[in-house]
């Protein structure tokens, strides 16, 4: 027998409820979107913020981390779109075509629409809401059930509709820049699509922020659809400021002789959990699903991610490393999936942790779900603190010990940001890891 | 005197392992140290360079007429110690380039000396490396990482060539070398000889001071030197092993 106790609602959860009434008119047009609004309202109701007596979220108990809930963003002003210009800068390098979406809305004049790459379309997400046939593709399997998920499908508001045409090669990457620039504590549900046809390529840069002082609250979608022989490379990169609740979900679902990197770097916010659910449902496709997350302080991230081998034939390599020092900590939960007919599937899944202090904590649930006899899977988690017979020997050679220990640092991270195609990308990334260092002191 | 140890007594997790040491080397000598499995060679090497784990229970020693022992080991290292390890450590993410580099550039600092050059140093560094037959392939990889065993070595070597020591430690470098291999190590040694720069060779083969012709060599066991005298006490030793002088210091 199954009894479902529900506990009197938070705050929280009260105030998330009254948004959704009170936003009702909007909300609830057209019909086909107000409907699938409701069905996911009525999921989120059904279970409440998820908490620790929840598997997928052990170890973030939103419940406990998310107090209060903050109102909806209103649509930004001038000065809240002016302040977003030099958003997203730090990645410059790259020379992506910027998308900016300013307190989750897409703002066409900051970003860079002109001269697109044939073969690419880049559009609003609230326009396609507002048509009466704006269909949005439902959630893949593992997180169809989210609360996160429900929550974003409930209240998303706008995002960037991108789509690539089968064989194109988009040479130029796309830069998705998230940004809050609003004055007073608020909530964002932001929703992109990309569709990436048969044999068409393109690099994806996606990247967060706000104000370091705010206590704003993101939920983010992004889903992603990679055709037969696609390539696409993926970086999203966290730099929410320091009170900001981030809660970023990735669905992707790849072809058959498809490629599919994803990496995930996290080096700001407050509570971030990083929540990636990809399948691959074509024969012989790759996918690199990374991580790498620089904590201090009282930070807490998590990346929890399910990888569905559905067919037979594909490769998955899942690694994901985090540092944390101060009283921070740091989560992985992954698991790989292979389904009964997925026969020959390769996939192999780590987590590392570096613990710089006393109080910092790693948690790992690396996990495999097999269904097929004929596979090659492994799974391997550690957590530890600096060598000491390294640092001897870094020191022994002159190096002094806050130099040597950034030294493993930055190696430590280096050979997860190795994996990122982009050189550009990988640089940028390796400046953020220099910069966090440099802070430490 | 370059290097003076006075009555070191050392332990380790409670267990005492230098009893009442005492060794003096001049700048421009090399001293060799010969001794029985665990007489506590190792530990020497390691005290002499820092590594905390070890703690001085007594004595001193003194570098240059100073004091080293409230020094950290990059501290000694800017002062001119360096140790070339028995069992070299891998570091896995750091290019060997990188490592030397910034190696070098942190003891100048220390130093207050400016920092040398992207061209200064890598002329400096394919000279080094040339002469010790190492490719620039393997300055390019991990420090360490996959190295084989003589490899390791030689990367000692190489490390010790740039960064200009006045007082070398060379814990068992010969051990795992090929011939050739010897040979190299030996030439790169006796390059560097110089009247301001001493060695202390560790060794358990005569055959290693064919090449590195040693001042003086000495016998270590049970955390002490009981013998010392010139380079023909290594052939003796050779001959009759360590057996007197256990149950001498026993
Ligand atoms: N961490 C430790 N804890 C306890 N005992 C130790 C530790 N490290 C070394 N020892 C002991 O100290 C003694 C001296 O070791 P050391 O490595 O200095 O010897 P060694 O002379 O270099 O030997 P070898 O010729 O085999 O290299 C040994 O008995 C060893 O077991
Ligand atoms: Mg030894």
């Amino acid at each position: 027998m199954n009894v479902e106790i529900r506990q009197m609602r938070t705050a929280a959860e009260q105030a998330l409820a009254d948004a959704f009434a009170r936003h009702k008119d909007r909300l609830a047009k057209p019909a086909a979107i107000g409907a699938l609004r409701e069905a996911a309202f009525a999921r989120f109701e059904a279970s409440g913020l998820p908490h620790r007596r929840v598997e997928e979220w052990k170890y973030t108990d939103l419940r406990a981390l998310m107090r209060e809930a903050v109102p909806l963003a209103a649509p930004p002003d001038t000065n809240e779109r002016a302040r977003a210009r030099e958003a997203g800068r730090f990645i410059d390098e790259a020379g992506a075509r910027r998308i900016v979406l300013v307190n989750g809305v897409f703002a066409p004049e900051l970003s860079d629409l002109s001269d697109l790459d044939p073969g690419l379309t880049i559009g609003a997400l609230a326009d396609r809401l507002s048509r009466a046939d704006g269909a949005v593709p439902g959630a893949p399997g593992a997180l169809d059930e989210d609360t996160a998920v429900s929550l974003n499908t409930a209240f998303m508001g706008d995002g960037a509709v991108i789509a690539v045409a089968p064989g194109a090669t988009i040479g130029r990457p796309l830069h998705i820049v998230s940004v809050v620039t609003a004055a007073s504590p608020c909530a964002v549900f932001a929703r992109s699509l990309v569709d990436i046809g048969n044999d068409a390529q393109m690099t994806l840069i996606e990247s967060h922020e706000g104000p370091a002082d705010l206590a704003y609250q993101v939920n983010s979608v992004l889903q992603l659809a990679a055709g037969d022989k696609a390539r696409l490379d993926h970086v999203k990169v966290v730099r929410e400021g320091g009170r900001a609740l981030h809660i970023g979900t990735l669905m992707a679902t790849a072809g058959a002789d498809a490629a599919l990197n994803t990496f995930v770097f996290t080096v700001g916010g407050a509570v971030v959990r990083n929540q990636l659910a990809i399948v691959l449902n074509g024969e012989r496709t790759e996918a690199h699903v990374g991580g790498a997350s620089l904590l201090r302080g009282s930070q807490h991230a998590d990346n929890t991610l399910v990888v569905d081998h559905a067919v037979p034939h594909c490769t998955s390599r899942e690694v994901f490393k985090s540092v944390v020092d101060g009283d921070a900590r740091s989560v992985f939960q992954g698991k790989i999936v292979v389904r009964p007919n997925a026969q020959k599937t390769d996939g192999k899944m780590a987590a590392h942790a570096l613990l710089l202090s006393e109080s910092a904590e790693a948690d790992a649930k690396p996990e495999l779900e097999i269904f097929a006899d004929d596979v090659v899977c492994g799974h391997g988690a550690t957590a530890g603190a600096l060598d000491g017979e390294l640092l001897f020997y870094l020191k022994a050679r002159g190096i002094p010990q806050k130099q040597a220990e950034a030294l493993m640092i930055e190696a430590f991270v280096g050979e997860a940001v190795e994996g990122i195609a982009n050189g550009a990308v990988r640089e940028a990334l390796m400046q953020t890891v220099s910069g966090w260092l440099a802070a430490r002191g | 005197m370059l290097l003076e140890i006075k009555n070191l007594h050392v332990e380790i997790d409670g267990k005492k392992i230098l009893n009442g040491l005492d060794l003096a080397i001049e700048q421009g000598k090399v001293h060799a140290i010969m001794g029985p499995n665990g007489s506590g060679k190792s530990t020497l090497a390691y005290v002499l360079a820092g590594k905390e784990d070890y703690a001085v229970t007594e004595g001193d020693i003194l570098f240059n007429g100073e004091s080293v022992l409230d020094l950290d080991p990059d501290e000694r290292a800017a002062r001119g110690l360096f140790l070339a390890f028995q069992y070299p450590i891998e570091i896995p993410g750091v290019a060997t380039m990188t490592f030397l580099r910034t190696a070098l550039n942190a003891q100048r600092k220390a130093r207050g000396e400016g920092e040398l050059s992207t061209p200064d140093f890598l002329k400096r560094v394919r000279e080094a490396a040339g002469k010790l037959e190492i490719n620039q392939d393997m300055l390019r990889r991990a420090v360490n990482v996959g190295f084989s065993g003589g490899e390791k070595k030689r990367n000692e070597i190489l490390q010790m060539a740039m960064l200009e020591p006045r007082l070398a430690v060379l814990d068992e470098t010969d051990s795992g070398l090929d011939i050739d291999a010897l040979k190299i190590v030996s030439e790169g040694v006796n390059r560097l000889r110089s009247p301001e720069r001493a060695f202390i060779v560790i060794t358990h083969y005569q055959r290693l001071l064919d090449y590195i012709v040693p001042d003086v060599v000495h016998v270590l066991s049970r955390g002490r030197i009981v013998k010392t005298g010139g380079k023909e006490l290594a052939l003796e030793l050779e001959a009759s092993g360590y057996a007197q002088y256990q149950s001498e210091a026993a």
